[in-house]
């Protein structure tokens, strides 16, 4: 009896801790952030109202209620500024999604075809990168960008070009940035892939008369789009939300929704647009992970 | 599509019994080849990985519309001839000949082979009826072709209904069901088969040898199936060869390779058998007397090869040796020839067809004898415990020398 609840209790903690994390990580801050969106600000201290107090009675927590309203998303709908910002970062994102797995395939592609040994040593030359701050490594393409930086150094000493190109503060420096950050997010997830391929399935589909290129468009490639999927979501939807490359390397004309949000809090201290918005963002982020979820049940489940 | 191959019929949809897709050129230089040429020529081929010598020299020789298997231990080279014949190896010595034609250079998804994996190697993202089309949709065939064919061969493997299946939803059985359906898809010259029934019980395996026996009859397609269960290789093929350590031993029809094995290994390897070893003592009338260690003098018809050796041993298969409780009643002649072994039953193997006995001699050596039941009360059976006489005829002996 009692060697049974001790077997079981654990089990059952280890089953309900995933939940709990959700709860108390995700669901609970959420929460505060959309009561934060669907109030007023304030010049006050939080900055924002109403404010729910349990003390002052349930008359008060009624009115308190009554005060929320959706006035910021209709900001967010009525000002050019937020959709504009909504659908630079979807298309940044999406760009960049699509330049890093042009270039993410290739490169896992052939680090799962290398024999073993070289496999986690090319692996390791993916990861190293990480071992450096992020910022530091935007820091040095400042650097490598600027004026008399060391890309228009080398282009200069080989007469590719006769003046110094403007390189810093343009959307090529931010693609690059970016493209540059998240590569590892891409290579890793479709190497995964790749890498537990069966060989024999491509030497079945020579047996049965697929040339080399035939059979990765009807074997490898098919077969690999649950790494497509994986690291494509894992570039995506961090890009949309992306603040610091666009702030150090873009320019300032436009902005994306990350550096709108940025600006509403901490210049215009207007918490509840910016909450706001980071509801939208969320809501739009969900659209891709539901429409991945789906299509990956779709592949488990086969066609009935 | 640009890859195209000839060996796959363009034909309007073929009628019950399709006719055997012949290469076009294949139909001009027949005539020229078909005299003594094999269609395949496997000549001294040899393929090392490192240093290990996974294929050591083997030469054969196989027709047209043979069903050919090979037979031998784990690791002894099968599946490694297989894979050069499909192109996945390159022979490091030797030829490979089909058709009279080097197929060296010829890559394998030109080659108008198809093999069935070992373990199955089937897409896990098609269905069922997609991963049969595979290969017809590889040659260009026209849709309605395909899905024709397709349906023939569900219906072949017993299929049906299974269609839109993908492969992780197949049992082992079905699986294997499909790699077959699609590796007789594009009607090819030569079917390579790697242990193609290994994942079936025994009566769906056997079911399955009959099936493959008469399909690749009406197809008329060459078959070399590789297989470690010498019951089966007996059972489906034409001829037999036993490999060993990346040579083939010997090559055969089934009775030859039972019945006159090329060497005690082979004789050991292929079913059962009682091994004697002694001296050529004499050798009177076509008889040969041997004196050895564990039954006495046995008397054995002289090979038709002569001996060169003194040393040899004196093989029995166990159903050739007949127990009885008096000594065999036999005519005159015959009667100081037949070998007799007295000894005691210690061990009675009722395997319902048959019942094996081991009976430990005078001398201490055992002789394994089989005895078919063909009647359903045991009056004729032994019991462990029990004096029996052991004997055989001259001519159901083997001698081998090595
Ligand atoms: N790629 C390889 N590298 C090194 N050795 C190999 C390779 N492939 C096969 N071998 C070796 O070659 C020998 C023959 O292998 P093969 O697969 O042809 O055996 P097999 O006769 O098919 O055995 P089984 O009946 O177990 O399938 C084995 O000893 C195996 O270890
Ligand atoms: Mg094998």
């Amino acid at each position: 009896m009692s060697a049974r609840r001790t077997f079981t209790r654990p089990a059952r903690l280890a089953a309900i801790a995933p939940y709990l994390w959700m709860v108390l990580f995700f669901l609970v801050p959420f929460g505060f952030v959309l009561k934060i969106s669907l109030s007023q600000t304030a010049i006050a201290q939080p900055p924002y109202l109403p404010v729910f107090d349990l003390a002052a009675g349930a008359g008060a927590i009624k009115a308190a209620f009554a005060a929320l309203s959706l006035d910021n998303f209709r900001l967010l709908v009525s000002d050019d500024l937020y959709v504009l910002s909504y659908l630079r970062s979807l298309v940044v994102a999406a760009v960049s999604t699509s330049v890093l797995l042009l270039i993410g395939y290739p490169v896992a592609y052939g680090m799962a075809r290398l024999p073993r040994r070289w496999q986690s040593v090319t692996m390791m030359l993916v990861i190293v990168p990480f071992w450096t701050s992020f910022l530091i490594r935007i820091y040095a393409w400042i650097n490598i960008l600027q004026h008399d930086g060391l890309l228009n150094q080398v282009l200069l000493a080989l007469h590719l070009v006769s003046a110094p190109v403007v390189w810093l503060s343009t959307d090529s420096a931010m693609y690059l940035g970016i493209v540059y950050s998240y590569l590892p997010f891409m290579i890793l997830p479709l190497y995964a892939t790749l890498a537990k391929m069966e060989p024999a399935l491509l030497e079945a589909a020579a047996d049965l008369g697929a040339s080399p290129r035939t059979a990765f468009w009807q074997v490898t490639f098919p077969l690999s789009l649950p790494g497509v999927g994986a690291g494509a979501l894992l570039c995506f939807i961090p890009i949309v939300g992306e603040f610091v490359i666009p702030d150090l390397l873009a320019g300032s004309s436009s902005m994306m929704i990350g550096q709108t949000l940025w600006l509403e809090f901490f210049t215009n201290k207007d918490w509840p647009v910016a909450s706001a918005a980071a509801v939208v963002l969320l809501v739009l982020l969900l659209a891709p992970l539901v429409l991945y979820d789906r299509l990956q049940r779709r592949q488990l489940e086969g066609a009935r | 599509m640009a890859e195209e191959l000839p060996n796959v019929e363009a034909a309007p949809a073929p009628k019950p019994e399709p006719p055997v897709a012949i290469a076009p050129e294949a139909v001009v230089t027949e005539p020229a080849v078909a005299a003594d040429m094999p269609l395949l020529r496997i000549e001294a081929v040899v393929k090392k990985f490192g240093i290990f010598r996974a294929v050591d020299r083997l030469s054969l020789d196989i027709k047209a519309g043979e069903f050919f298997a090979l037979l031998g231990p784990s690791g002894c080279g099968k599946t490694t001839l297989l894979r050069m014949l499909a192109g996945f190896e390159t022979p490091d010595e030797g030829r490979i000949l089909l058709d009279g034609k080097d197929i060296a250079q010829v890559l394998p998804h030109q080659r108008p082979v198809n093999m069935m994996f070992q373990n199955y190697a089937l897409f896990p993202h098609l269905s069922v009826h997609d991963n049969i089309a595979f290969g017809l949709k590889r040659a260009g065939m026209a849709r309605s072709e395909i899905d024709s064919r397709v349906a023939e061969l569900v219906a072949l493997v017993k299929l049906d209904g299974l269609g839109k299946r993908k492969p992780d939803q197949l049992s082992g059985g079905q699986k294997q069901r499909v790699a077959l359906a699609r590796s007789l898809a594009r009607r090819p010259k030569v079917l390579l088969l790697d242990e193609p029934l290994a994942a079936l019980d025994k009566k769906l395996r056997e079911s399955t040898q009959l099936e493959l026996m008469e399909l690749q009859r009406r197809l008329g397609m060459t078959f070399i199936i590789v297989t470690h269960d010498q019951e089966e290789a007996m059972t489906v093929a034409s001829r037999i060869g036993v490999m060993d350590a990346g040579r083939l031993d010997q090559v055969a029809t089934p009775r030859e390779l039972y019945e006159a094995p090329a060497s005690r290994w082979i004789a050991e390897f292929v079913g059962d058998i009682n091994i004697f070893e002694g001296q050529v003592e004499s050798r009177e009338a076509g008889r040969l007397a041997i004196s050895t260690r564990d039954a006495g003098t046995v008397i054995v018809a002289e090979p038709r090869a002569p001996i060169t050796r003194t040393v040899v041993s004196v093989a029995i298969r166990p159903e050739k040796v007949k127990l009885s409780r008096r000594g065999p009643v036999s005519d005159a002649v015959n009667a100081h020839a037949i070998n007799r072994l007295e000894g005691t039953v210690t061990d009675v193997g009722y395997l319902g067809g048959l019942t094996v006995y081991k009976v430990k001699l005078d001398t201490g050596a055992v002789v394994r004898s089989s005895m078919a039941n063909t009647a359903r009360l045991d009056i004729d059976a032994y019991s462990a415990g029990q004096r029996v006489v052991a004997w055989f005829t001259p001519d159901d002996c083997l001698v081998l020398e090595q």
